[in-house]
């Protein structure tokens, strides 16, 4: 479904990919971990198409087709999503609006109808119980004036709404209590399915202790270096990412930023 | 300054000459005070001229375009087909309507019927022909001395206009429309409309004053509004200007707001070439409250001006003041916010905010608080933002499917949206919301 390979990436001139390689197949859930730093968050953006991301070389075809030379929303319409680390507020529009416009967005690039004012709704109730949130919340300006926790949840309730094929999760873990992280993950393991992939950036085990990943990768200065299964969270619970050796950290450091 | 006083002259002399030659046909001309007040204003307007750029509140407005041009105030009035205004009213809205042609008013074109007891709507000619002592020392108690040439040219005719009057505890539910139509097509007509709004104690009204034209023609209005509202009154006025990108139009604005009394303005400007907006509200006993709200949506060459002055004269006055602009092409936008507190205003507590959305590199946005405080015990704020479309919201909706000028579009209007929603009449919120959207292109 989503082959990388060899894949290049600068921001402001700084070279942070430097020839990653990754294949995720349908149904799969990946985790990509890694120190602050190593280019995880910047391979969840180049994924999305996020501007200001300069691939300098390699490829990222999805669905068999070239990524690289698609739109952010030709690429959401095609079923790709992200979870904003930093979810942005934007005053003035609602989120049922937002959400609307998008599924709507969605439908009409694959020449389906619109959905009506009662299909849509009784979707979005649906959605709402599976992340416990109040259906007041959609009437609110898009994370505007959210918590942390809010936010993140607000993330997967819109990826609950438009059922992506590949969803990209950045950091959905950082700034969540225990509580929130078990809501969170919940709404995530309810949308696993047989033709959904997921890809977990984290810095942190502790979110695969909720979410079991198929693979585990470690990235580290823009290159992965080491795959394996669960279990390779758990080793590096163990050891930390202090063995990878420069811009290395341990596991206790605090709040990612990479 | 030879040459300057000469320019004046000039620009001024042919207004005066016109006055002198109408005078005695104006409305209540022969009775001496109204002779009195039009002859005062004549003699500082020939002081005054026109505002130059030289002068302060007007440093980055420049009307040299209007004083140059020969506008002819128009005494006779073209007629417009009653079935064009139908095609221009505002969709839904139920109000008493009335229109004026070039200044004039037009009992042809307006309705006003089954007025409740107690609430007078008339033309302020009809008025000063009628029963002129209903007006004595109503003219410039509020206004002063004029603040600049505009309002003494204005003040100098003071040819037609509404009046409005609103006796003790009525509560006028529907809306007054005020509905001003530029019609002649002789590129000069000139309107110079005087509006009277008094709300007596514990009186409520609305009123939804209008600027358009039906012309491709140039024109300019100087219009000058005098507003009473008694102890708890509450006085609701929208103005929405959406005149020809050739027009100019010279508003002001002057409140005097009682006891308890509550003004609330929301200035929308989409049309005009030149578009300055004077609002001066005087918070003259405890306890008065003022809101105005602004939003500009301009572009091209269009240029406005919105210059407001809140005077905190009693204590526990409050004032709330927020005014938003969208900018395209060449477009250019001045914000002026005074406030002032007097020593005696203890208590007093005024927020002030303007925010700019610049969707071009071309567009240019001036933005001036002024706060003068001579009291201790005051909550006062203001800031002032200008800024582009966020480049992280715009990529958080694409990634959500929404195509990049969908996107800038929804931000646009959201920005609007936050001052849309204070308008008095959902008629009019939903009237002005479709103009922006048909302006940026989105419906």
């Amino acid at each position: 479904m989503l082959a990388i390979s060899d894949l290049r990436v600068e921001v402001d001139g700084k070279q942070i990919l430097n020839g990653l390689d990754l294949e995720v197949c349908p149904g799969e859930i990946h985790a990509i971990m890694g120190p602050n730093g190593s280019g995880k968050s910047t391979l969840a953006n180049v994924i999305a198409g996020r501007d200001g991301y300069d691939v300098k070389g390699g490829s990222i075809f999805y669905m068999g087709n070239n990524l690289l030379d698609l739109l952010p929303e030709e690429r959401a319409r095609q079923g790709i999503f992200l979870a904003f680390q930093y979810p942005v507020e934007i005053p003035g529009v609602a989120n049922i609006y937002l959400l609307k416009e998008a599924i709507n967005a969605i439908r009409s690039s694959k020449e389906e109808k619109e959905l009506d004012a009662i299909d849509f709704l009784s979707l979005v109730r649906d959605k709402l119980k599976l992340l416990d949130m109040k259906e007041e919340f959609l009437y609110r300006s898009v994370n505007q004036g959210f918590s942390g926790g809010e936010k993140k949840r607000n993330e997967i309730f819109q990826m609950a709404m438009l059922e992506p094929t590949l969803a990209i999760l950045d950091e959905t873990d950082s700034g969540l209590d225990i509580d929130a992280l078990k809501v969170v993950s919940d709404g995530v393991n309810a949308l696993r399915a047989a033709d959904r992939s997921i890809i977990l950036v984290t810095h942190y085990q502790r979110l695969l202790n909720y979410i079991v990943p198929d693979y585990v990768h470690v990235l580290a200065n823009g290159q992965v270096i080491r795959s394996g299964d669960h279990s390779l969270a758990a080793e590096l619970e163990e050891s930390g990412y202090s063995w990878i050796g420069g811009g290395g950290e341990g596991k206790s450091l605090g709040a990612s930023v990479g | 300054m030879v040459d300057s006083s000469e320019q004046i002259a000039e620009e001024v002399g042919k207004y005066l000459s016109q006055h002198q030659e109408v005078a005695s046909t104006l409305p209540a001309a022969g009775i001496s005070w109204v002779d009195a007040h039009r002859e005062a204003a004549s003699k500082r307007f020939e002081q005054l001229g026109f505002p130059t750029t030289r002068d302060e509140q007007w440093k980055y407005t420049n009307v040299r375009s209007i004083a140059r041009h020969a506008f002819d105030l128009s005494l006779n009035p073209v007629d417009v087909n009653p079935s064009v205004i139908n095609k221009l009213t505002i969709p839904n809205l139920d109000a008493h309507r009335l229109v004026f042609t070039d200044g004039i008013f037009s009992p042809l074109l307006s309705q006003i019927s089954d007025l409740p007891k107690g609430v007078t709507i008339i033309s302020l000619a009809a008025l000063l022909r009628s029963d002129p002592s209903r007006l004595e020392n109503k003219f410039g108690e509020v206004v002063g001395e004029p603040i600049n040439g505009f309002n003494a040219m204005n003040s100098a005719f003071i040819l037609d206009g509404a009046f409005i009057e609103i006796e003790s505890g009525v509560k006028l539910e529907k809306p007054i429309e005020l509905l001003y139509v530029s019609a002649s097509t002789n590129e000069q007509a000139l309107a110079l409309p005087r509006n009277i709004v008094v709300l007596r104690k514990q009186s409520s009204a609305t009123l939804c004053e209008r600027y358009i034209s039906v012309t491709h023609s140039q024109s300019l209005t100087s219009s000058v509004s005098e507003v009473y509202i008694e102890d708890n009154g509450i006085l609701h006025i929208d103005r929405v200007n959406e005149e020809n990108d050739k027009s100019f139009n010279i508003g002001a604005l002057f409140a005097n707001v009682g006891r308890n009394a509550r003004l609330k303005s929301n200035s929308i400007t989409l049309g005009g070439r030149l578009v300055r907006n004077d609002i001066v509200v005087r918070l003259s006993e405890d306890g008065a409250e003022t809101q105005l709200d602004g939003l500009y949506v301009v572009n091209d060459r269009q240029h406005v001006d919105n210059n407001t002055q809140v005077l905190h004269d009693h204590p526990r006055t409050t004032s709330r003041e927020h005014y938003k602009g969208i900018l395209s092409g060449k477009a250019r936008a001045v914000f002026r916010g005074h406030i002032s507190v007097k020593p005696e205003a203890q208590g007093a507590d005024a927020v002030q905010k303007n925010n700019n959305l610049l969707l071009s590199p071309e567009a240019e946005v001036d933005t001036m608080p002024q706060l003068e405080i001579y009291a201790d015990d005051v909550k006062c704020a203001h800031g002032a933002t200008v800024g582009q479309l966020e480049e992280e919201a715009i990529f958080y909706m694409r990634s959500r499917g929404i195509g990049y000028a969908e996107t800038r579009q929804l931000l646009t209007h959201a920005f609007a949206a936050e001052i849309l929603e204070n308008l008095g009449q959902s008629s009019i919120k939903d009237y002005i919301e479709n103009r922006i959207n048909h302006m940026m292109g989105l419906s």
